[in-house]
Order: structure tokens, then C-alpha cells, then sequence
């Protein structure tokens, strides 16, 4: 039933990052949402998040921060979960369904079509649009080394 | 894949108080609800599972329940050992860990599962948290289960705790009982 994991972990991350109401539109767009039933959740928690400082620095805590779960189970019997960054309940109800139906292959193509590959698109475009606000800020530091070059 | 309790906080909450109840009351049958159990467990083994385990809990399972492994592995994520138990049927009870006298505490706790708390074999209780002996009625368990507890009675305060599970209901043979037939 597990899908190859590099795959699904590309959806996941996907669906993790997505706008609730963006997520909630593209899914209601391709077909009425079909039923579930929620295993677990959504519950929020936290996750210590590591640091290292460099290469060779040891692991330090950096701080907590808060992440919710949820886990759903369609009637064909595919489970889906999610954990997302934040205390949105009913973005991680949406993400967990939409990795459930990704495993299903009767619903993996228009999924991926309809709601994975649209979020995908919307996301590079605006991590590029960060990218290049933040390298148009960017200072090149003259050093002796750059300028025998 | 099935959920667990319907109101994960107050249905464990109320599952714990019952554990409580019936471990300090020896005997006594109490039943818990807001769960329905993977096949091949029954409620109410199924809601002392979620109460009582989490990742720190080492769990052993009866090789005949194998069929509720990811259901428990996916809602409490208890690792491989024996703190606790779950058995469909009483295993050999000195097999598992009864603790030692410095750290009673270590022993396990196993859950059994049998097919009626109310109609069986009639056993008289006699101990701590009884002020007169009680009847229990109990079917599914061995035919010397009597003399295998007074075996089990006799290590206190080492031993095993027993948590006998039917349907939704539930009771409990802390080590500190005697139990002989009635």
C-alpha cells in the first residue's frame, strides 16, 4: 500500500506548505470530498527543532515550535496523514485526506493533476520571488581573494 | 485502520479512573465505553491498551492478537518488551518479569482477555481492598488457575497484576489477592 517514499514524501512536504482555503478549493474543484473517518486529531503539539552550528558544530535545541497532526482513513481503506507547521486544524484534516487519496492509484492522477502539481507550481514561484527579493539585497564583500580573481 | 476513543482525553480519563476502581476493589466488575476494539480484541481490552501505554511502555502481545498489532503500534506507539501484556488467553505467568523486593514495581502488568465476567468458574477473593471475601464468576480461564495465582500471591509484594477483560467489561486481580475456588 506504502507508495515509494521519496515520492510521497514530495506530496507531503507539498500539502504541508499549502493555504487552507487554497488547499480546500483545489480539492472541492476536482470532486465533491469523499468520506472518511478521522483516526486521530486533529491534535496540536510540539516538536523540539535541532540546530548545529556549521558543519562540525554539535546539535543544540533551538526552540519548540508548535505542529498539528492529523490522520484519516478514506472507505477504500488508504491512510492518510499529515503533520503541519502551525494550529491549523482543519489544514492538516485537508492535507491528511489529500495523502490518503494520493495513495489510492484510482485517485493519484487527478489528484496530482488537480490540487498537487497547481500547489507545486504556486510555491516555486513564490519561493523564486523571496530568492530573488533576498539576492537583490545581497552584499559582495571585496576581499583580497575575490579581487586577484 | 479504525480510530481509537471517540473523546481521546475524557474516554481515557474514565477508562484510568475505572482501572483505579477495580485494581483497588479486587473483584469488582466495571464496564467502559467510547471505544470500538480491532479484531481480535474486545472494548475493553482495547481502551486499557490506550489508557495505559504510550512510547515509554513496553509492550508484549499474544502472538494470537497479531491482527491488532498496527492498530495498537498506530495509536499508542508502545515499543517490544514487557511491562505489559496482552493475551487472549492466560500465558504462563512466570515468564514475565514480578519485579524484585527492592522494586516491586518493575513487574508486569498483563491483560487478559476471557469470555464472561459474570457466568464460569466461581472463584472467592480474599485481600486487600475487600472487607469481606467476594465472589467473582470468570469463564475462559485454565482449570488450576487457583493454584497458579496462589503461586503468583505467594512472591507479594513481588508478582503480576491481572487485568481481566469480557466485552466493555472489565476487573482486576492485583497480586495482593488470594484467590481459591468457591
Amino acid at each position: 500500500m506504502d507508495a515509494p517514499r521519496s515520492a510521497r514524501q514530495r506530496w507531503m512536504s507539498v500539502l504541508a506548505r499549502a493555504d487552507t482555503g487554497v488547499l480546500r478549493r483545489l480539492l472541492n474543484q476536482r470532486a465533491p470530498l469523499p468520506a472518511y473517518t478521522v483516526l486521530r486529531g486533529p491534535e496540536g503539539g510540539l516538536a523540539m527543532v535541532r540546530g548545529r552550528a556549521g558543519g562540525g558544530g554539535a546539535a543544540f535545541n533551538l526552540g519548540e515550535m508548535t505542529v498539528t497532526r492529523c490522520s484519516v482513513s478514506t472507505e477504500a481503506g488508504f491512510v492518510g496523514h499529515a503533520y503541519i507547521q502551525g494550529r491549523d486544524t482543519a489544514r492538516a484534516e485537508l492535507a491528511a485526506l489529500a495523502d490518503a487519496l494520493m495513495q489510492d492509484p484510482l485517485q493519484a492522477e487527478s489528484i496530482e493533476k488537480h490540487v498537487i502539481a497547481p500547489l507545486e507550481h504556486q510555491q516555486a514561484l513564490k519561493r523564486a520571488e523571496r530568492a530573488g527579493k533576498a539576492a537583490a539585497t545581497k552584499v559582495q564583500f571585496f576581499t583580497m581573494r575575490t579581487m586577484r580573481t | 485502520m479504525t480510530p481509537g476513543f471517540a473523546d481521546p482525553v475524557a474516554d481515557s480519563q474514565a477508562c484510568f479512573r475505572t482501572i483505579l476502581d477495580v485494581m483497588a476493589r479486587p473483584g469488582h466488575v466495571r464496564s467502559v465505553s467510547g471505544i470500538t476494539a480491532p479484531a481480535p480484541l474486545c472494548d475493553a481490552a482495547a481502551a486499557v491498551l490506550l489508557t495505559l501505554l504510550d512510547h515509554e511502555t513496553p509492550l508484549w502481545l499474544d502472538p494470537e492478537a497479531e491482527a491488532a498489532r498496527p492498530w495498537i503500534a498506530f495509536h499508542t506507539g508502545a515499543p517490544h518488551g514487557a511491562s505489559f501484556a496482552m493475551a487472549l488467553s492466560l500465558p504462563d505467568l512466570t515468564r514475565f518479569p514480578a519485579g524484585t523486593d527492592e522494586m516491586p514495581e518493575t513487574s508486569a502488568t498483563i491483560i487478559v482477555q476471557v469470555a464472561s465476567l459474570t457466568a464460569g468458574r466461581a472463584y472467592r477473593l480474599e485481600g486487600p481492598g475487600l472487607r469481606q471475601p467476594a465472589v467473582v464468576r470468570i469463564a475462559g480461564l485454565p482449570d488450576d488457575f487457583a493454584s497458579i495465582w496462589q503461586r503468583n500471591h505467594a512472591l507479594f509484594p513481588r508478582g503480576i497484576d491481572l487485568i481481566l477483560c469480557a466485552g466493555n467489561t472489565l476487573t482486576a486481580l492485583p497480586r495482593s489477592v488470594s484467590v481459591t475456588k468457591a
